[in-house]
């Protein structure tokens, strides 16, 4: 095979492949769909090459050492010099003419090695772990063990329930001492609290005196631990995972837009988990977006729409809105929580309404420099894309308070957002009729004349924009409560009784408009988009000033950095 | 302690002088510091050449050639280049860095900045294992008078070249002296090694600079080098095993101790200098360098070709005290810390007793190592307290090949070696202890206190 630009040949298993220089042995035979298997080595952290799980058989093509030539077979091929021992394949780099075998006898009985002295002192608790059924040493164990022990001596004795921190617990028996959550920690998360302490099969995972695994990353330990060694203290013997039906999801707590993976069993979220996407959160995300599945079940979820404070039906409740909306006067408080598709309902009904004005409310945070922007508004790029706003929101609604002060405004429409919070007086919330699209009681629920009980991010499917205008889709995973109803059904009865015509009420229907051509996010259907996103062209909006700063896999444009 | 006339000192020379004493006046009346005088006038590859020349090989250990070691640092990086003494002398049966450091230590300080100035090192540390504390102090007092008179610090005796050395104390653990577990330990961390490839010493060391780490005895000899040039050093002992060496004789010999010789054989070490076996007693068998290498039986003939294609056969007696000698029989001659054991000591015992020492040192990090280790420590515990089973040797053999040559240091050999040389040549006497010790179904509690107890 010949060198193609900067690549370099390989050989794994007498296979030849090309490689970008830098690819280690791990990675260069999983492009052949050869998995080598390993403990300690993880793609986002530095190599420790301590589990030697990975062992291979290594080899580099000979030179004659006297003249320096190239060694050659018989048959004219390079003749390779094979390492005496092995190799571990993730700290081997690609390098011209490099030979590997994953699967030769002394290959195969390196890794039996490695797994029977890995369970010797495992306590074997698998019935009661709750990384059962996706625990790397199990896997491996049936895959690269003799399927036999021949230990008879007691095993060691370890601390089964450490607090390591307030979301994770240790179970030290389990660990293999992979170091991944101590390499996690430092360089990651910036927070090095992990160590062992103690030696040889003896270490001990511990934080350091007087620290805890307190980050809002700390549920990263948890998702790389290959074992069942760090267990996270709200998931812990709650659910066997085999049961769980995983549905590909976005974090929606700031504009990052982490991708995440949700577990659900009948109906109800177990877990959030971060899903791989180089672009976006590479394998990580925040311990509080993790969290946020609990909003589902809180107390103060409406369960119901209502008239008046009255139960009502959701379709009595949706007439009911569109008649009150009918009465002129209106003002629009949409949400960067709101969906893509949300918002380009809103900004159809905004119209149909000939509404005075659209709003959406800020939120603004810390910023931790990698998964947390200082936007917490999942969705601020979705609005101006679908043209609902023209600006950067708020935090304060104080515009459309001067507008009900004046009358101008006599009806609001709010989707998510709680007019209270943002800064409206119930003086002010007294004056108006208001139609409220929720999920949660508040300040507005309680005085609204029409709430809409809405569904949260889990119980219905949309798509979101993030902070490098990368349109990114969530999927329905779990059912809503009964009395609620989809957020973007209703704004599209809404608007359909407003405008008298139809209007597309799901969010396979709704992209043949807003992805029709000529529009910004033209050529984009739900259906078809990625699990890892698109990103958009987002020069129309250069001349914004964002606030987000730098972040995992985000620059700030330099514009908008002078803009600032 | 009157030295053996079989002996040849030249590092030791003064050390067991009645009235030499460790300060810097004793020092410079038996000629101290003349080579450093010399040397910072020498062009610093003629040093480096000379030591080359002199063949001298590491006496740490691996027995690595000095001069070539010294010719791998990377130059190009532009980063300062380290020198770090290896101190951590650790290896069961081994006390001869002690020696040095206790009665000599100025020659050791002038052996450092002299290699320091020709590799043109920016700092030298010395890593001094924790349970040497009064090496350090005197290290120390040391440093402080070589400083006093310019022979360390800023501008050394006027040659623009400068550098400092620094006295570190170690974490007191074996593991400490292997040297990448060195420098992170130096560098303030878990003495845990490091993988290689990428961070060889030579290039991504002490702080991810080039390092050079030398044993304390590999450094002194640099000095007399450059005494007596290489040509006359390279006539000391055989080709490729130049120089003298310090010899650690520790178990049953009538006298024990330290020793420095050249071009001798084993047998005229443990016989002639050392006096042979105790009253009553004979030698059954001996580990050549350090508790970790293979072990050689006594009555077993060792044979084969050398270099030169000729054929040797040899006793154990006739094997010669040096590198080659000692690894033409199969064996190492390590950091020369020789252990002899008399027929009163049972193989099994004395390995249960290693596996104790390498299971407790072991550092943890990788799992062959970590897990072998002890699991070797748990059996022949059980072996040695009546819970033997025939299949043990065979099982036991098999761990330690599952441990060797797959591990991140070379403490995977340590573990090891011992294992299997000690069954390969005393696999019957393994065999008839097993047979002995078997009380299957006896009373476990010692040997689990023993064996998982730690």
């Amino acid at each position: 095979m010949e060198e193609k630009d900067n690549l370099i040949t390989v050989n794994i298993d007498g296979q030849d492949l090309q490689v970008p220089p830098g690819t280690n042995m791990v990675e260069a035979a999983a492009m052949l769909g050869k998995e080598i298997p390993h403990y300690c080595y993880h793609p986002k952290l530095t190599i420790a090459g301590n589990c030697r799980m990975c062992l291979v058989e290594m080899g580099m093509p000979g030179k004659d050492r006297a003249t320096g030539e190239p060694m050659l077979n018989e048959d004219g091929t390079p003749k390779v010099m094979w390492m005496p021992g092995p190799a571990i394949g993730c700290g081997t780099k690609a390098a011209p003419g490099m030979h590997i075998k994953t699967d030769s006898p002394k290959a195969i009985e390196s890794r039996e090695a490695v797994t029977e002295f890995l369970l010797l002192n495992h306590p074997l608790d698998c019935p009661i772990c709750d990384q059962a059924g996706e625990c790397t040493l199990q896997e491996f164990s049936s895959s690269h063990g003799r399927g036999y022990s021949r230990f008879i001596e007691e095993k060691n004795v370890k601390p089964k329930r450490t607090r390591l921190g307030p979301r994770v617990t240790l179970d030290d028996e389990r660990c293999v001492l992979c170091s991944r959550c101590i390499r996690f920690c430092d360089e990651v998360a910036g927070d090095s609290v992990l160590g062992f302490t103690d030696r040889g099969s003896y270490s001990t995972l511990t934080c350091f005196p007087g620290k805890e695994l307190a980050n809002n990353y700390s549920l990263n330990t948890v998702d790389i631990c290959p074992v069942g060694a760090l267990t996270s203290t709200d998931f812990r013997f709650k659910m066997r995972v085999w049961f769980l039906k995983e549905t590909n999801s976005i974090d929606l707590e700031t504009s990052v837009g982490a991708n995440t993976v949700v577990s659900a069993r009948e109906g109800k979220v177990y877990r959030v988990k971060p899903r791989r996407n180089d672009e976006v959160n590479d394998t990580w995300m925040t311990d509080s977006g993790r969290e946020l599945y609990k909003t589902i079940e809180s107390e103060d979820r409406l369960l119901e729409c209502s008239i008046g404070g009255v139960p009502a039906s959701a379709q009595d409740a949706i007439a009911e809105a569109s008649s009150v909306l009918q009465g002129g006067g209106v003002a629009i408080v949409g949400s960067g929580r709101n969906s893509v598709e949300e918002q380009y309902a809103l900004k159809a009904i905004a119209k149909s309404t000939n509404a005075s004005a659209v709003y959406l409310v800020a939120r603004y945070g810390e910023d931790d420099g990698i998964l947390m922007s200082v936007d917490r508004n999942p969705n601020v790029r979705g609005a101006l894309m679908t043209g609902l706003i023209d600006a950067l929101p708020e935090e304060q609604l104080s515009g459309l308070g001067a507008k009900i002060d004046s009358g101008e405004v006599t009806t609001v429409l709010s989707s998510q957002e709680d007019l209270l919070a943002a800064g409206l007086s119930e003086e002010q919330l007294g004056k108006v009729s208001i139609v409220y699209l929720g999920t949660h009681r508040n300040g507005t629920s309680e005085r609204a004349k029409v709430v809409l009980a809405g569904l949260t991010s889990f119980e219905k499917s949309g798509t979101v924009i993030n902070q490098q205008f990368r349109i990114q889709k969530y999927s329905r995973v779990v059912p809503g409560p009964g009395g609620a109803i989809e957020d973007l059904y209703a704004l599209a009865m809404i608007q359909a009784n407003l405008s008298g015509e139809s209007f597309a009420s799901t969010v396979g229907s709704i992209w043949k408009e807003i992805g029709a051509e000529g529009t910004p996010l033209a050529g984009i259907a739900f259906q078809s988009l990625s699990d890892q996103g698109q990103l958009l062209d987002s020069s129309a909006f250069d001349h914004i000033p964002f606030k987000e700063g730098k972040s995992l896999h985000f620059e700030p444009k330099q514009e908008a950095v002078a803009a600032e | 302690m009157a030295v053996h006339p079989k002996e040849q000192r030249l590092i030791l020379k003064y050390a067991d002088e009645p009235g030499y004493t460790t300060d810097i006046e004793c020092y410079e009346k038996h000629g101290g510091y003349e080579m450093l005088k010399k040397a910072v006038g020498m062009d610093k590859q003629a040093i480096c050449d000379e030591v080359k020349a002199s063949q001298l090989r590491g006496r740490g250990g691996a027995g690595f050639p000095a001069g070539v070691k010294w010719s791998f640092v990377d130059r190009k990086s532009g980063k300062p280049v380290y020198m770090v003494c290896n101190c951590d002398e650790s290896e069961p049966g081994t006390f001869k860095d002690r020696q040095i450091v206790h009665k000599d230590p100025h020659q050791l300080i002038e052996g450092i900045m002299i290699s320091c100035f020709a590799t043109d090192c920016a700092k030298a540390f010395i890593y001094i294992r924790e349970e040497m504390p009064k090496g350090a102090e005197i290290l120390n007092q040391a440093i402080k008078e070589a400083k006093e008179k310019n022979f360390v610090g800023d501008n050394i005796l006027g040659s623009g070249y400068s550098c400092d050395i620094v006295v570190h104390r170690g974490a007191a653990a074996y593991i400490c002296g292997e040297e990448t577990g060195l420098i992170e330990s130096l560098e303030g961390k878990r003495a845990n090694p490091r993988i290689k490839p990428p961070y060889f010493p030579a290039a991504l060391g002490l702080y991810m600079c080039p390092t050079i780490v030398n044993n304390v005895e590999t450094l002194c000899n640099v000095k007399h080098i450059l005494e007596m040039g290489a040509e006359a050093y390279t006539k000391i002992g055989r080709p490729n095993n130049t120089g003298t060496r310090i010899w650690c004789v520790s178990g049953g010999v009538q006298r024990p101790g330290y020793y420095e010789v050249a071009g001798i054989t084993l047998g005229e070490l443990i016989y002639d200098i050392c006096g042979g076996p105790k009253e009553g007693r004979t030698i059954k068998a001996i580990i050549p360098g350090g508790s970790s290498m293979k072990i050689l039986k006594n009555g077993e003939r060792y044979t084969g070709k050398d270099r030169d294609g000729n054929e040797y056969d040899w006793g154990i007696e006739d094997i010669p005290l040096d590198y080659d000698g000692i690894a033409a029989a199969g064996s190492m001659s390590g950091s020369g810390g020789m252990m002899v054991l008399d027929d009163s000591v049972e193989i099994p015992v004395a390995l249960a007793n290693l596996m104790a020492f390498y299971s407790h040192e072991s550092c943890g990090q990788c799992t062959p190592c970590r897990e072998g280790s002890l699991w070797l420590k748990k059996i022949t515990t059980r072996m040695v307290h009546g819970e033997a089973r025939p299949e043990d040797v065979d099982l036991m053999k098999s761990v330690a090949d599952q441990i060797e040559g797959r591990t991140i240091c070379a403490f995977g050999f340590a573990v090891a070696w011992p294992v299997q040389s000690y069954l390969a040549k005393f696999e019957d006497e393994f065999r008839d202890f097993a047979q002995r010790h078997s009380k299957l179904g006896g009373d476990r509690t010692a040997a689990k206190e023993l064996a998982c107890n730690h």
